[in-house]
């Protein structure tokens, strides 16, 4: 099976390639159409700025590029809110997979703290990635931003309201936690993205 | 619910763990790895690795040791110790390090604390703060505690907040291996004055003590050395005693 993942200006994505390698399964970091078309899977990570990086995307024709694959795609943290319609950070005009908007966290309280990071537990857990997931278990998460409940949600998670802490349509999955940094339950979930 | 969060904390020398550990099970438990990941199966949710090593070479051992943590482990982890500029932090992050920790340096150039925010995102930095209680009030203290300055640490801990910083790590000196609990005083002043999270560092002796910072110290997440290094509290035993007292942690 060959699994690649989306190379851009982002931080940390080596740390994906490393949560395959802990699974036995190798990534290919890239940026080249041809292997991003032709992969079994494609995994979209992210830590960055949303407008940054749409136009680093746009400026290297990834965009075109990540809405028209049709194998399995998992977008992370910010690969997920860049799968979306639009973000708050920076008004950044997305890729529009999943029709619903991106918002900044608005605190409520003092001990509403954002960025919202840390571990926090995950319900409503629908679909293939958290196949056998019978109860909340427990992610790490670090944003600022979040897509609201929505029909495409497939895990919900509470910090101040309710989001979306997993979202899936079609061939399309994304996670706003980093399962490569969650422990044994990331590596249930992106084991579950592999066996797709 | 977001949990509580407890971290193991490690000090390495030339790439190995320094205090020793009465962990049988272990094969190597100088090996700082195979310590994190023992602490990882045992349910800390972060790892702090700081580097003492005063030496260049020191410092290369301990990249290459940073690049074997992050393929090796799956929990995030901070790295702190010998960050004087940009391109320490560079370095680290590109080795696999989610988050830095820097003292020292930023008290003497407060600026390296907009810069790693600005350049890598605040969730990245780490202010840690080494805080002893004088007759003046609450100071910092550099270079592990050696000297002392006039700099209030609570202007201080709000200065770097309003920079950038994503975490205040909090180590009062007074209460540091003691084992009699955390500063709890100071750390809900801490709470109420930044809005980012403060970590408690110094003074854990007890589970009763983690129960203290983090209800009447208000903290956010525990560091803790040798009581986990030395098998006196379990982590397991820890949160499920934590989690028996109302207070939510990652089981």
């Amino acid at each position: 099976m060959s699994i690649a993942i989306l190379k851009y200006n982002a931080g940390n994505i080596r740390s994906v390639s490393h949560a395959l390698e802990r699974l036995g399964a190798e990534g290919i970091i890239t940026d080249d159409e041809k292997l991003l078309r032709s992969a079994d899977k494609v995994i979209f990570p992210g830590v960055g700025e949303a407008e940054t990086t749409m136009q680093y995307l746009r400026s290297h024709g990834l965009d075109t590029i990540l809405k028209s694959l049709t194998q399995p795609v998992l977008g992370i943290c910010l690969g997920q809110q860049l799968m979306c319609r639009h973000s708050e950070e920076g008004d950044a005009d997305c890729l529009g997979i999943f029709d619903v908007p991106v918002v900044r966290f608005q605190p409520e309280a003092w001990q509403d703290k954002v960025p919202h990071m840390g571990w926090n537990t995950i319900t409503d857990c629908k679909g293939p990635l958290f196949k056998e997931f019978s109860k909340p278990e427990f992610v790490y998460f670090v944003h600022s931003f979040y897509v609201p409940v929505c029909e495409f949600t497939a895990a919900t998670t509470e910090y101040i309201v309710p989001f979306s802490a997993s979202l899936h349509k079609d061939n399309f999955y994304a996670t706003q936690f980093h399962p490569e940094k969650s422990g044994s339950v990331g590596e249930r979930i992106l084991k579950n993205f592999l066996e797709l | 619910m977001l949990a509580k969060r407890i971290i193991p904390c490690l000090d390495i020398r030339d790439g190995r763990t320094v205090k020793g550990t009465n962990f049988v099970n272990l094969r190597d438990a100088g090996d700082p790895v195979e310590l994190g990941r023992l602490y990882s199966q045992q349910g800390a949710d972060e790892l702090v690795f700081l580097d003492i090593t005063a030496t260049h070479e020191g410092r290369k051992t301990f990249t290459e040791l940073v690049e074997r943590i992050a393929a090796e482990i799956s929990i995030p982890f901070t790295v702190g110790g010998g960050i004087h500029e940009i391109h320490d932090v560079e370095r680290l992050l590109r080795a696999g390090a989610d988050k830095v920790s820097v003292n020292s340096a930023a008290i003497r150039n407060p600026q390296l604390i907009d810069d790693i925010a600005k350049n890598f995102g605040s969730q990245v930095c780490v202010t840690a703060i080494d805080g002893k209680l004088t007759p003046a009030g609450w100071r910092c203290f550099l270079n592990g505690g050696r000297i002392e300055t006039e700099l209030d640490m609570f202007e201080w801990a709000k200065e770097a907040s309003d920079r950038g910083a994503g975490e205040i790590l909090f180590t009062s000196m007074d209460h540091d291996g003691v084992k009699q609990g955390f500063a709890n005083d100071a750390l809900a002043r801490m709470y109420d004055l930044v809005p980012i999270p403060v970590i408690a560092s110094g003074g854990a002796g007890t589970k009763e003590h983690f129960l203290d910072a983090f209800t009447s110290g208000k903290a956010d997440a525990a560091l803790a050395a040798s009581v986990f290094h030395f098998g006196e509290i379990g982590i397991p035993d820890l949160k499920s005693y934590l989690d028996s007292k109302g207070i939510p942690v990652r089981l």
